[in-house]
C-alpha cells in the first residue's frame, strides 16, 4: 500500500540545515518564482484560482477569489497595496505554521514574493506571533538571505520588500483586522467591516491577508501547475494540507496529506493512540472547533466532510484525547485560555468567557445541579453569534460540543462531588496500567 | 430620475412596518422612525459606529438581497439597504433573547451600587436593564465572583473613573479622539480587565472633558464637581443658554431648592449639537448667593463708607448723583461684555435718554476707534455666517482668533467640518494646540503685524473669515480683514469672546452706534430712534469710547460713571481704570458680587445672574438665543429694571421695566435699513524693529483661567493648562537654554517655565489670564514688549 502522505510543504524539512537558502535552492527552491516571473501577474492569480486553493487559516475561503477582491491596480500609485501574511499562530493545538517557518522559511518567503507579484504589492509583511522568538529569528535570517540573493528588494525582479513583524502576544491578533491594527501600532482589536481589508486594510489601503500555509502553497502551485494541485484532495477541497497531530498519540507531529484523509488513516501513520488506550474525543481543527469522537474516525478531513459531521476543519489541529482525559477539565482549560485572550471589545466574549470559566470551575468541582448544564448551553447561545468576531464563537465550541457528547460525564462530576478522573493518568508520564485501572 | 431617488432614499421593513430613510442610515435609527427603541450603549448618533456592546442586536430575515443574514446583527453598525427586512426585539424572539442575553452579561460584572451611584435614576444601563433585561441574576444565584477594581481613580482633576461600573462601550474614548481631538484616554488591558486608562504621566487634558461624564451610559465617569451631590430625580431641569462665550450653546441647568447643582449640555443640532465646554458646564458657582451682593449700598455722606440701603433710597441717591454729574460735565457708561441683549438695550437707551450722551462702550478689554468703526460697518446687523455654513465652506480663515480658547462650540463645529474636508488657515503668532487639532495651516504673524499678513492673503468667495477680538489691538488689522472680505467676496464674521458682546453691538452700546445698527452721526438714524423713543434730542456726535471715558473721568472731564459688570483687570490699563474710578465724582455700579468697582462706587445695585432673569444672548453668528428665568428671587433685578428705576427717579423713563417689555421695544425699533458706514481704512503699522532682548508680547486668554465667572470653580481651575512662556529656538539659545524665564514689562514681571515654540523672531507668548490679575494688570499693556532674562537654577 502506498503511503497516503504527500510531502510538498514538508518535503525538505528533513534535509540538513533545511532553513538555509543554500539547502532550499539545492532542492529547487525559488524556481517557482522564476516561473512566476515569466507569467503576468494576472496569470499567476488565475493559476491560484484554478488550483482551487482555499485559505489554510481555518475559514477555507478561496485564496484566488480573495485576491480578486482587490480594486483594479493603479499604475500611478505603485505603493498602494499590501500583502500581509498571518503568522500569528496561537490557537491551542494548532502547530503547522510555526514548524513550517522553522524548518523551511524560504518556502514562505518565496510564496510571499510570488503572491505579492500576483497582486502587484510592493510591500509585504509577515506578522509572527511574538512568543516564538526562535521562529522570528529564523524568518528574519531567511529574509536577509533572500535580500542578499536578490530575490527581495526594490531592485529584485518582483520588486517586493518584506518585513517580518513580531506580535506582542495576543491571540486576537490572529483575527485579520485586529492583526492589521496591531501591525499599524495600535491596540489589536477587530475592526468593523465594511470596509473590508481588500478595500481599506493596512493603512487604509487595499490589503490581502493570507495564512502562512496558504502562501507557502503558492510556489508548489506555480512550480507544479494548478492542475496538479487541483488533482489532489477532494472535489471542493483541493490540494494538500498539513495535519498536526498532538496529544495522546504515539508519534505526534505534522503529517502532510491531501485533503479528505481520515483520522483513522492519520492515526495509522502516527502509530495510533497512546499505547493501551482508546480514543475518547478529538478536535479536528483546534480548540475552536466542536469536538468529535471515535464515531468520526472515518470522516473525510476536508472542509465539507468535517462540516457535515457538525464541526469545522479549521487549522487541522488534531488534538487526540484518550479515555483518561476528563472532558470537563479539558474544556475548562480551553475556556480559561479564551477568557485570558478575549480582547475585551465586545460584551458577549468579554463577560461571557469570564462567566463560563466560573461555571465550569464549579462543575468540575462537583458543585451545582443538572440545571446548570442547561444554563451553560444557554449562556453559550448568548455568546455564539452575538460577539463582534469569531473568538466568542470559538470559545463556546468546546463547551457546547462537550456537553452534547459527554453530558453523563458532567453529571458524574456532580454525583461524585468532584472530578472522577485521576488527573495524573492523562499525563505523558503516567504509568500505563494505572490509567486503565482508574478508568475501569 | 428614479435611479437618483433610489440612491438618496432606501425603503425597508422594520417589525412589519415599511420605512423610507436616507441612504446610509443605520438600522438602529431607522427603527426609531417606526417607533421602536432598540436598546443600546456604545451607539451615539454623533460618534462613529463601533458595535462593541452588542446590545442592539436584531434579526435580519432579508438583507435586501433576498437572503437572511445568518446571525443577529448589531443595528448600530448595519446600514439600511433597499428591501431589507429587520425584526427587532418587538417582533422577533431571537432578537429579544439576544438582547436579554447581552444585558445579562453586561450586568454580571456590574456592581449593584445603584443606590449610591450618581447615575442612578438617569442611567441607560439601569433603564434598559428594566426594559430589556431580567429581574433575577443567574450569575448571582451561582455565587459568581465579580471583577473588582480600586475605586475611583482620577483621570483628570475633574473626572473620576469607577472602573468596576464601566461597560467599556468606548463612548468616552471615541468622544475624546473624534470630537475635541484630545485622545488622552484609551483602552488598556484586555478581556474582563479591559478598562479606560490614561498615560501614567499625563491626565486626560481636554477643555471638553465633562461631555464624557454626560454620555457615559453608566456611572463609571463622574465629575469631582457633582459626585455625590444629588439624585437626578430630586433635581429640576431648566433649559438655558451658556453665558461664557459668544457661541450660544444650549445647556440644561439642574437645580434643587433654588440652587444650581450641575449644568449639562443641551441638545441643539444647529448650534452645539450635544457638546459644551467644561467652562460652560462647571463655571456656575459665581452665581451662588453666598458671594453675591444682596441689597443696594449707598455711600454714607458722613462716614464715607458704603452702607445698606433700600431700593427706593438707592434709586433716589443714584438718580440725584447722576443728574448732578450729567449737569456738571456728563456721565459715561461702561457695560461690560456679560449683559444680555435686553440689558444692553437698556444701558444703550439709558445713556442716550437719561444721561444724554453717546459716551457708552461695552468693550471691557483693549479696544480701538478702528474696532468701533469696524463693528459699525461690518459686524452690526450682519448674519452672513452660521454654524451650518462652516460645513459647506471650503476654507475658514481665522484672524486673531483661537476657537478652542475663545469659542468652544465653534471649535468643535470647525473640527467636525475639517473631518469632512474643510481647510483651516490661521493668522497667529504660532500654531496653537487648537489649530493643530484643526489640522490648520499657520500664517505666522507677530503681534501688531497681522495687518501686513492679512493684506498679503489670497482667498476666494468660498472662504469664511472669522475675526477674533484681539485684532482690535493690532492697528490696521480689522481694516485689512474687512478689505480682504470685500475684495474676495468671502463672508466675514466677528467672533468675540464674551456672550454679551454681539448683543451689545446690535443694541448700540458703542459711542458710534445707536440700537439696530444705526450710526450715531447719521441724522436719519437719529430721527428713527428719536421717534421710536418719543424724544426730540439725541446727541449728534460719536461719544467717547471706553478708554476715553475712563481718561475723561480721571481728568475730571466726566463727572460720573455707570459701570455694569466690568472686571477692571480686563481693561487695557487696569491701574489707570482704578484711578479713574477713584477720581470720578459719582459712580454707580451694577454688580453681582463685591469688586474693586463696587468698593469705589457711590451707589451699588445688586443685579441678577442669568439664572434669575430672562434674557437673550446674540451669538457670533447674529443668532438670538433667548432663555427664561429659572429662579424667581424677590429683590434680584435685571440690570434693565435697575436702570429703569434710576431713570424714573431722574424724571425720565426707559419705557419698560421688564425683559419682555424691552424685547418688545427692541423688535419695534428694528434694524436700520439705511446704508452702513464705510469700513475703517487704518493703514498697517510699520514693521517693528526686532530686538533681541525686548520681545514683542503676544497673548490671549485661555478658556480656563482666572476671571470673575470662574469664582469658586476650583476644580475647573485645576484643569487650567500650565502657564508657560513660549519663546522661539533662537531666543532660547540666546538665553543659554534656560528652562525658566523672567519677563519684565512696564507693569511688572513674571517668571514662567519655557516652552520652545516656532514663533516669529523677537516674539514671546504668555497666557493672558493664567494668574490673578493677568498680563494687563501685572506685566504689560496691550501691544507692549517685555524684556526677557533666563533664570539659572
Amino acid at each position: 500500500m502506498t503511503s497516503p502522505i504527500t510531502p510538498v510543504l514538508t518535503a525538505n524539512w528533513g534535509t540538513d540545515r533545511s532553513w538555509t537558502l543554500d539547502a532550499y535552492t539545492a532542492q529547487g527552491g525559488y524556481q517557482a518564482l522564476a516561473t512566476a516571473l515569466t507569467k503576468t501577474p494576472d496569470e499567476v492569480v488565475a493559476a491560484v484560482k484554478d488550483s482551487g486553493l482555499r485559505g489554510r487559516g481555518g475559514a477555507g475561503f478561496p485564496t484566488g477569489m480573495k485576491w480578486g477582491f482587490l480594486p483594479p491596480y493603479d499604475d500611478n500609485d505603485p505603493q498602494s497595496r499590501y500583502l500581509v501574511v498571518n503568522a500569528d499562530e496561537s490557537e491551542p493545538g494548532t502547530c503547522k505554521d510555526i514548524p513550517l517557518m522553522m524548518a523551511s522559511p524560504h518556502t514562505l518567503v518565496e510564496g510571499v514574493i510570488i503572491s505579492s507579484y500576483a497582486i502587484r504589492a510592493k510591500q509585504a509583511f509577515i506578522y509572527v506571533r511574538g512568543e516564538v522568538l526562535h521562529v522570528i529569528r529564523r524568518l528574519r535570517a531567511a529574509v536577509a538571505e533572500a535580500y542578499a540573493a536578490g530575490h527581495l528588494g526594490p531592485d529584485s525582479p518582483a520588486g517586493v520588500d518584506l518585513i517580518v513583524h513580531a506580535g506582542a502576544g495576543a491571540y486576537i491578533c490572529g483575527e485579520e483586522t485586529a492583526l492589521l491594527d496591531s501591525l499599524e501600532g495600535r491596540r489589536g482589536q477587530p475592526r468593523l467591516r465594511p470596509p473590508f481589508p481588500a478595500v481599506a486594510g493596512l493603512y487604509a489601503r487595499p490589503t490581502v491577508i493570507n495564512n502562512v500555509e496558504s502562501i507557502a502553497s503558492v510556489p508548489a502551485i506555480i512550480g507544479k501547475g494548478a492542475d496538479w494541485f487541483a488533482g489532489l484532495g477532494t472535489e471542493k477541497s483541493k490540494g494538500f494540507v498539513i495535519y498536526s497531530l498532538s496529544g495522546h498519540v504515539t508519534r505526534p507531529g505534522q503529517y502532510e496529506a491531501p485533503l479528505g484523509i481520515t483520522l483513522r488513516e492519520l492515526l495509522d501513520l502516527a502509530g495510533g493512540v497512546r499505547h493501551g488506550h482508546q480514543l475518547k474525543f478529538w478536535t479536528p481543527g483546534g480548540s475552536s472547533t466542536p469536538l468529535l469522537t471515535d464515531a468520526h474516525l472515518d470522516v473525510p478531513l476536508d472542509y465539507e466532510g468535517v462540516g457535515a459531521a457538525g464541526s469545522m476543519l479549521g487549522t487541522r489541529a488534531l488534538q487526540i484525547f484518550d479515555e483518561t482525559t476528563c472532558v470537563v477539565r479539558a474544556v475548562l482549560r480551553w475556556s480559561e485560555f479564551y477568557k485570558h485572550e478575549s480582547c475585551g471589545k465586545c460584551t458577549p466574549c468579554r463577560e461571557g468567557t469570564w462567566w463560563l470559566v466560573q461555571v465550569l470551575t464549579r462543575l468540575e468541582a462537583g458543585n451545582g445541579s443538572e440545571a446548570d448544564l442547561d444554563q451553560l448551553l444557554d449562556q453559550c447561545e448568548n455568546i455564539a453569534g452575538r460577539s463582534f468576531c469569531a473568538l466568542g464563537d470559538g470559545a463556546t465550541s468546546p463547551v457546547v460540543s462537550s456537553v452534547q457528547l459527554f453530558r453523563e460525564e458532567y453529571l458524574a462530576h456532580l454525583e461524585h462531588g468532584g472530578c472522577p478522573f485521576d488527573a495524573a493518568a492523562s499525563t505523558a508520564w503516567a504509568p500505563r496500567r494505572q490509567s486503565q485501572e482508574v478508568h475501569a | 430620475m428614479s435611479d437618483l431617488v433610489k440612491k438618496d432614499k432606501v425603503t425597508l421593513t422594520i417589525d412589519g412596518k415599511p420605512v423610507t430613510v436616507p441612504a446610509g442610515t443605520l438600522v438602529i435609527r431607522a427603527a426609531e422612525q417606526v417607533g421602536v427603541q432598540v436598546p443600546r450603549f456604545c451607539d451615539h448618533p454623533l460618534l462613529a459606529p463601533v458595535g462593541a456592546c452588542r446590545q442592539c442586536l436584531v434579526e435580519v430575515p432579508d438583507g435586501g438581497n433576498g437572503r437572511p443574514i445568518p446571525k443577529p446583527q448589531a443595528s448600530c453598525t448595519l446600514t439600511c439597504a433597499e428591501g431589507m427586512v429587520v425584526e427587532t426585539q418587538v417582533t422577533n424572539a431571537v432578537a429579544e433573547k439576544a438582547q436579554r442575553g447581552v444585558m445579562e452579561l453586561l450586568l454580571i460584572n456590574h456592581p449593584l451600587d445603584c443606590p449610591v451611584c450618581d447615575k442612578g435614576g438617569e442611567c441607560p444601563l439601569q433603564n434598559q436593564a428594566m426594559s430589556n433585561g431580567q429581574g433575577e441574576s443567574r450569575f448571582a444565584a451561582q455565587e459568581g465572583v465579580k471583577r473588582t477594581f480600586e475605586k475611583p481613580i482620577p483621570i483628570s482633576p475633574q473626572i473620576l473613573l469607577d472602573r468596576e461600573r464601566c461597560i467599556v462601550c468606548q463612548r468616552c474614548t471615541r468622544f475624546a479622539a473624534e470630537i475635541p481631538g484630545d485622545p488622552g484616554i484609551a483602552l488598556i488591558q484586555r478581556g474582563a480587565s479591559q478598562q479606560i486608562g490614561t498615560a501614567t504621566d499625563a491626565p486626560f487634558d481636554s477643555y471638553f472633558s465633562g461631555n464624557i461624564v454626560q454620555i457615559c451610559p453608566v456611572g463609571a465617569l463622574t465629575s469631582a464637581d457633582y459626585r455625590f451631590r444629588a439624585r437626578p430625580f430630586d433635581l429640576v431641569s431648566s433649559p438655558s443658554i451658556a453665558e461664557h462665550d459668544s457661541c450660544g450653546a444650549a445647556i440644561r441647568v439642574d437645580h434643587r431648592r433654588g440652587k444650581v447643582v450641575r449644568r449639562l449640555a443641551g441638545n441643539d443640532p444647529e448650534v452645539n449639537e450635544e457638546w459644551i465646554s467644561d467652562k460652560d458646564r462647571y463655571a456656575f458657582r459665581y452665581q451662588r448667593p453666598a458671594a453675591r451682593l444682596t441689597h443696594p449700598l449707598v455711600r454714607d455722606a458722613e462716614s464715607g463708607e458704603l452702607r445698606a440701603a433700600s431700593w427706593p433710597e438707592a434709586f433716589t441717591v443714584a438718580a440725584r448723583g447722576l443728574a448732578a454729574a450729567k449737569a456738571a460735565s456728563g456721565v459715561g457708561v461702561l457695560t461690560g461684555g456679560r449683559v444680555t441683549g435686553e440689558d444692553a438695550y437698556a444701558y444703550s437707551k439709558f445713556a442716550r435718554v437719561a444721561l444724554g450722551t453717546n459716551d457708552i462702550d461695552f468693550r471691557a478689554r483693549p479696544h480701538s476707534a478702528e474696532e468701533a468703526a469696524f463693528l459699525a460697518s461690518t459686524v452690526a446687523l450682519a448674519s452672513d455666517v452660521s454654524y451650518a455654513d462652516l460645513d459647506r465652506a471650503r476654507v475658514v480663515l481665522l484672524l486673531g482668533l483661537e476657537p478652542e480658547d475663545e469659542a468652544g462650540t465653534l471649535f468643535l463645529r470647525l473640527r467636525k467640518a475639517v473631518a469632512a474636508g474643510l481647510e483651516v488657515v490661521s493668522v497667529a503668532p504660532f500654531a496653537s494646540r487648537g489649530l493643530r487639532k484643526l489640522n490648520g495651516r499657520l500664517v505666522p504673524a507677530a503681534p501688531g503685524e497681522e495687518a501686513i499678513a492679512i493684506a498679503a492673503l489670497e482667498v476666494d468667495k468660498d472662504t469664511i473669515v472669522l475675526v477674533g477680538e484681539r485684532l482690535a489691538t493690532s492697528p490696521g488689522a480689522l481694516s485689512a480683514a474687512a478689505a480682504l472680505a470685500a475684495r474676495s467676496g468671502a463672508r466675514l464674521a466677528w467672533v468675540p469672546r464674551r456672550a454679551g458682546d454681539r448683543g451689545a453691538v446690535e443694541t448700540g452700546c458703542l459711542p458710534n452706534l445707536l440700537p439696530g445698527g444705526r450710526p450715531v452721526e447719521e441724522p436719519a438714524a437719529r430721527i428713527d430712534i428719536g421717534e421710536a423713543w418719543g424724544i426730540t434730542h439725541l446727541p449728534a456726535t460719536d461719544g467717547r469710547d471706553g478708554a476715553a471715558i475712563l481718561a475723561a473721568a480721571a481728568s475730571g472731564e466726566l463727572g460720573g460713571l455707570v459701570i455694569g459688570g466690568v472686571d477692571l483687570d480686563d481693561l487695557a490699563d487696569p491701574a489707570a481704570a482704578r484711578a479713574a474710578i477713584e477720581a470720578a465724582g459719582f459712580v454707580v455700579s451694577l454688580e453681582l458680587t463685591e469688586t474693586d468697582v463696587t468698593r469705589a462706587a457711590d451707589v451699588v445695585f445688586p443685579v441678577a445672574p442669568t439664572t434669575e432673569k430672562a434674557g437673550m444672548f446674540v451669538t457670533w453668528e447674529g443668532r438670538p438665543r433667548t432663555f427664561a428665568k429659572i429662579f424667581d428671587v424677590p429683590g434680584s433685578l435685571a440690570d434693565l429694571r435697575v436702570l429703569a428705576g434710576i431713570a424714573d427717579e431722574m424724571g425720565t423713563t426707559l419705557g419698560f421695566s421688564t425683559t419682555d417689555g424691552a424685547r418688545a421695544e427692541m423688535e419695534q425699533v428694528g434694524p436700520w435699513d439705511g446704508a452702513r458706514p464705510a469700513a475703517p481704512t487704518v493703514a498697517p503699522a510699520h514693521a517693528r524693529k526686532v530686538l533681541k532682548t525686548k520681545l514683542a508680547l503676544a497673548t490671549w486668554k485661555q478658556l480656563v483661567g482666572h476671571g470673575s465667572l470662574l469664582e469658586d470653580a476650583d476644580v475647573l481651575l485645576e484643569t487650567q493648562r500650565p502657564a508657560v512662556a513660549r519663546i522661539n529656538a533662537e531666543t532660547h539659545e540666546m538665553l543659554r537654554g534656560s528652562s525658566e524665564v523672567t519677563l519684565t514689562g512696564d507693569r511688572g514681571q513674571v517668571t514662567l517655565p519655557v516652552e520652545v515654540t516656532d514663533l516669529p523672531e523677537g516674539v514671546v507668548w504668555v497666557p493672558a489670564n493664567a494668574w490673578p490679575g493677568g498680563v494687563l494688570a501685572t506685566l504689560s499693556g496691550p501691544g507692549g514688549s517685555v524684556s526677557v532674562k533666563g533664570v539659572q537654577r
